[in-house]
């Protein structure tokens, strides 16, 4: 559903991204690792439309980011990273234009807003404006944003990002409920979250894939076992170990 | 179609902005005081004896110089600060219209406040017998007016995150191209510089544009002047868009 085609972004002298390939089925979650800066927010910004790729490209649903950006969009939910949301609008409002946007009307409009509330347990504050919620609501808030058009393929930057365990726990849930039906990208720096809800991972470090396969297969990399070693492992430059 | 509800869409929710903070409403009485004060105090329009808008228009480029960077610095710079700009240009929306929407619902919020000065025209035709065709070529002129300073307040919220130097830098431009063909400006540079020459200039500048508008003229060559400010400093906006973007 989602196919990677040897991403590439420069921003002048920097290479943020150099060459990411990878696919994701149906019913796949993909665990997107990496060391701060390692480029996981630049190749899920390209995916996404929002930067362009200086090479290569991005196929969803079978539409190419660069030639067909609105139809490849139409297939995407994106949870940004700290998730950006206009402060001054309620929750409701905020909701609703997403749906316009989405180009939903009248019930069917209605219909999507309620349902994506319900989803992500945000009934109690719908009335409040976005900008006094505490992160985690403002979290759900976006991510109800992002599943509201029920989307085949859901990029998620750091959805669980600074919550508390409860909030983590729910986010995960979710993500698991919705796992069947979709590809999913998910962004994190907890290891134990891979465990809990990804069947595959990748992990990239200075803009390459060092490594892709499922959680067993990673752990098996190392001799103690654990995520973390093998995190560690791969990421550490010589110098600093 | 898809398009237009899109711009529509976006349009929406930034007028709803608008009034759902205070700045509406501060905006408003802001100009309406502000044109109050200079029509009645500084121009004395009914002292005049004259029973037209004239002392009236003539404050409008001076007023949109200061207030018309207010209401559009945060259109782009409030997006990028605030990293929604990620938001809106990763839905289906094209770049063009996320702009025209905004734009529209800037120009659609100042022709409200525009229109807010009804009575005015109002009274005038209370206690007299203006001629309300070269009143109504006056408030279309100075829509039009209107239109051109947001279109250049749209692009100084392209260039910048912040909304101070977002402000000041639409208040620049403007003033610039008020300054290029206003009169008492003009007529010190033609002492040194060939006559075509100022008058080159001016013919870039808002002031002579909105002049014969003011008295009763709609000339197509005006209304075409304002149009392409407007269509150059959206296609502008556009460009440093999507290089800016992301920085
Ligand atoms: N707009 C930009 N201009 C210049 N450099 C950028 C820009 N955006 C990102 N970079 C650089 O690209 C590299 C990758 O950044 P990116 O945000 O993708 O990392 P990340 O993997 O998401 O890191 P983190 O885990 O901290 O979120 C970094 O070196 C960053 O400084
Ligand atoms: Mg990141």
């Amino acid at each position: 559903m989602l196919e990677v085609r040897n991403l590439q972004k420069h921003f002048g002298a920097i290479r943020a991204v150099a060459g990411v390939s990878f696919r994701v089925a149906q019913g796949e979650v993909l665990g997107f690792l990496g060391p701060n800066g390692a480029g996981k927010t630049t190749t899920m910004r390209m995916i996404t439309g929002f930067l362009p790729p200086s090479g290569g490209t991005a196929l969803v649903c079978g539409h190419d980011v660069r030639e067909a950006p609105v139809e490849a969009k139409r297939c995407i939910g994106y949870l940004p990273e700290n998730a950006p949301a206009y402060d001054s609008m309620t929750v409701l409002n905020f909701l609703r234009f997403a749906a316009e946007i989405r180009g939903f009307r009248g019930a069917d409009l209605v219909g999507r807003v309620e349902s994506a509330i319900e989803k992500c347990r945000i009934e109690e504050i719908r009335h409040q404006s976005i900008g006094t919620l505490s992160k985690g609501y403002r979290q759900r808030v976006v991510f109800a944003q992002a599943i509201l058009h029920d989307p085949p393929v859901l990029i998620m930057d750091e959805p669980t990002d600074g919550l508390d365990p409860n909030q983590k726990h729910t986010v995960r849930e979710m993500i698991k409920g919705m796992a069947a039906e979709k590809a999913i990208i998910v962004s994190t720096h907890i290891l134990e979250e891979v465990d809990a809800v990804c069947s595959r991972a990748i992990i990239i470090r200075h803009g390459q894939i060092v490594a892709n396969g499922t959680p067993q297969e990673l752990k098996s990399q190392s001799r103690t076992g654990r995520l973390d070693d093998v995190f560690r492992k791969l990421t550490l430059d010589k110098e600093d170990s | 179609m898809q398009a237009v509800r899109n711009c529509c869409a976006v349009l929406k929710r930034e007028l709803k902005s608008y009034f759902e903070s205070p700045v509406a409403y501060v905006f408003m009485v802001a100009f309406l005081v502000l044109t109050g004060f200079l029509t009645f105090s500084v121009s004395r329009l009914y002292e005049r004896g004259i029973g037209d808008l004239q002392p009236f228009f003539f404050w409008h480029p001076w007023v949109y110089l200061l207030l018309v960077p207010a209401a559009t610095m945060g259109l782009w710079a409030e997006e990028r600060r605030a990293g929604t700009i990620e938001l809106l240009l990763t839905m289906p929306v094209t770049m063009m219209q996320a702009i025209l929407g905004k734009f529209f619902a800037a120009w659609l919020f100042i022709i409200i406040s525009i229109l807010l000065t009804f009575p005015l025209p109002l009274t005038l035709a209370y206690l007299g017998d203006p001629d309300m065709g070269v009143i109504f070529c006056g408030y279309f002129g100075s829509i039009l007016l209107a239109g051109a300073a947001v279109s250049i307040g749209m692009l100084a919220s392209c260039l910048t995150r912040s909304q101070v130097i977002s402000f000041v830098l639409a208040l620049l431009i403007t003033l610039l191209l008020i300054l290029a063909g206003w009169p008492p400006v003009t007529d010190l540079f033609v002492r040194w510089a060939p006559l075509w020459l100022v008058d080159a200039v001016a013919s870039f500048s808002l002031m002579p544009h909105f002049e014969s508008m003011q008295r009763g003229v709609i000339d197509l060559r005006d209304v075409a002047y304002y149009l392409s400010v407007m269509i150059f400093m959206i296609a502008a906006a556009q460009v440093v868009l999507d290089n800016r973007k992301s920085a």
